[in-house]
């Protein structure tokens, strides 16, 4: 059962994955090119699954669309990681005062939604893929510091610690050879909880008109516009949102899996 | 000038100032073993710790602590990063839990040497896998690759073993090395702990709450109770002639030979009854 859902993530991951990938090199037709007198048909061949109010092939945009909220997952998860984790650490490892400060301040980080922050990012850059990237990046620091903290506090109270301070190793050192490793498997775990995350962040904050502008695809504002349609063209909504629901579901799962996967624990006895 | 010096070592603990060690001392020369025995919480790790300068923030230490004739209490951390591990080093009592279960065995062992000789990677190898058969384990250079999970209790030992002694500190602190072991393994681990620290010179810290393990090891004893030292001597006179009638309590209860056959065996108790009006002791 477990097992089940750790594949059933991984393979939905992987579709995510491969169609981001295939996006780059090939799509069926060009997703930008607007083509007026294919306007809204429905699914068959050659447009697989119908086109859009401006006659675009709606899988190719869907495979665009993929690319988009790929980069914007890994960015914002890696800029969260990168300055959530190291924070986390500190916060464990120094205790005291620096914990305080450290979490108070992630915890007025925490308060601030995603989209909020998106939006005054946007009211003042402009909506954008970036601004995206930075909110969603931004907002997810405070998970990744407390997940790290978490972990810290428990490494640093075990016995192979001390033996390694007693053997003369370093703050840093034990925090880059002892800390850090142990604390791995629960970073990569919140990374990929955090994906999925993003994944709904990016696609709220794009329905929204807050992220990617058009006409670049994005499985947000597909969204958008199909909702003009939706009396005419109802498939046309349900594209982009079944891509969504299946790759949150996918990434979800995958940090589940791993989660039991690789916490002893939880471990079944063979 | 002895290689340690302790005097008059007080520990507490928190807000309270709950006391753990009260006015502790004792000296230890080159190349001498002393054994530190007590029952569970009377301060023998806390003592141990201090001479290793790692307790935790929360401790407050007062009284002297010289090894080599440099101070260790209040010392800053940096400077007691450089002692440990080369000219002192410490064995942890619980092997499932002393090295750290991400890294190789070997790795932990040349950490040591890395911190304070710099080596290069390939003759550190080799230090470590002939370290690793210095202390007796059959096969070292499988269990230099192998991670802590996929050893035993006593060859996870006798690595900590490696780990303390590369470096040939002056001064080993064992702090219950073999309680977490079975017997067997306990003799074997005792028998070259007693050959390598023969061979290397080292002096030792040897903390126990088994008399018969301390008098395998050591030359001299000290009796702790409640945080203080209550009887010192050689492992002769204190078996012969123990003063202190806690000592007597634990002499009596560690000869089972004097006991006949359908007797009760003795208890500390019959001998020392704890004074429940002053100390911590419930």
């Amino acid at each position: 059962m477990k097992r089940a859902q750790l594949i059933t993530g991984l393979v939905l991951v992987a579709a995510v994955l491969v169609t981001a990938v295939v996006a780059v090199f090939w799509t069926p037709f060009d997703p930008l090119r607007v083509v007026a007198g294919q306007r809204l048909l429905a699914p068959g061949w050659p447009h697989v699954l119908g086109t859009d109010g401006f006659g675009i092939d709606i899988a190719s945009r869907l495979m665009v669309g993929a690319r988009t909220i790929l980069l914007v997952g890994i960015i914002s998860v890696g800029v969260a990681a990168v300055v959530g984790v190291p924070l986390g650490m500190l916060a464990g490892q120094a205790g005291g005062w620096v914990d305080e400060v450290v979490m108070r301040v992630s915890d007025v980080v925490y308060a601030f939604p995603a989209l909020l922050l998106a939006m005054l990012l946007a009211a003042i850059y402009g909506g954008s893929t970036v601004t995206a990237m930075v909110a969603i990046g931004v907002a997810s620091i405070p998970a990744f510091a407390r997940v790290a903290r978490a972990g810290a506090l428990q490494v640093m109270a075990s016995d192979f610690v001390l033996a390694a301070k007693s053997s003369g190793t370093s703050r840093w050192g034990v925090a880059r050879r002892h800390v850090l490793p142990n604390i791995a498997p629960l970073i990569g775990v919140q990374a990929s909880v955090g994906f999925a995350m993003a994944i709904l962040a990016e696609a709220a904050l794009s329905y929204l008109g807050l992220a990617t502008p058009r006409p670049n695809p994005t499985w947000g504002n597909m969204l958008r516009d199909a909702q003009n349609f939706l009396f005419v063209a109802p498939l046309q909504a349900l594209w982009p949102g079944l891509a969504i629901a299946l790759a949150v579901l996918g990434f979800n799962l995958l940090g589940d899996g791993l989660r039991d996967y690789l916490d002893p624990r939880l471990r079944e006895v063979p | 000038m002895s290689l340690l010096e302790v005097r008059d070592l007080r520990v507490s603990f928190g807000r309270r100032r709950v006391q753990a060690v009260r006015g502790v001392d004792f000296d230890l020369d080159d190349g001498q073993r002393l054994g530190l025995i007590g029952e569970s919480g009377s301060g023998k790790t806390v003592t141990a710790l201090a001479v290793m300068g790692l307790l935790p923030e929360n401790a407050t230490v007062t009284g002297s602590v010289r090894l080599r004739g440099s101070e260790i209490v209040g010392a800053p951390e940096v400077a007691l990063a450089q002692l440990r591990g080369a000219a002192v080093s410490m064995v942890f009592q619980e092997p499932m839990t002393a090295l750290d279960p991400t890294m190789r065995v070997g790795r932990q062992v040349a950490e040591v040497l890395r911190l304070h000789q710099g080596e290069e990677s390939g003759p550190a190898r080799e230090r470590v896998v002939s370290m690793l058969a210095e202390v007796g384990l059959a096969d070292p250079v499988r269990i230099a690759d192998a991670y802590p999970h996929q050893l035993s209790g006593g060859q996870r030992q006798r690595a900590i073993l490696a780990m303390a002694l590369i470096n040939s500190p002056d001064l080993v602190v064992c702090d219950e090395p073999t309680t977490a072991l079975d017997v067997t393994v306990q003799a074997l681990v005792l028998q070259k702990l007693n050959e390598v620290l023969t061979d290397s010179g080292a002096a030792c810290l040897f903390i126990s709450h088994d008399l018969a393990v301390v008098s395998q090891v050591c030359d001299k004893v000290l009796v702790m109770l409640d945080g203080q030292v209550v009887e010192t001597g050689t492992v002769a006179e204190l078996f012969t002639n123990p003063q202190h009638p806690y000592t007597r309590g634990l002499v009596a209860t560690a000869r089972f030979d004097q006991t006949r056959p359908g007797q009760r065996l003795p208890t500390v108790e019959d001998f020392y009854a704890p004074d429940t009006s002053v100390g911590g002791r419930p």
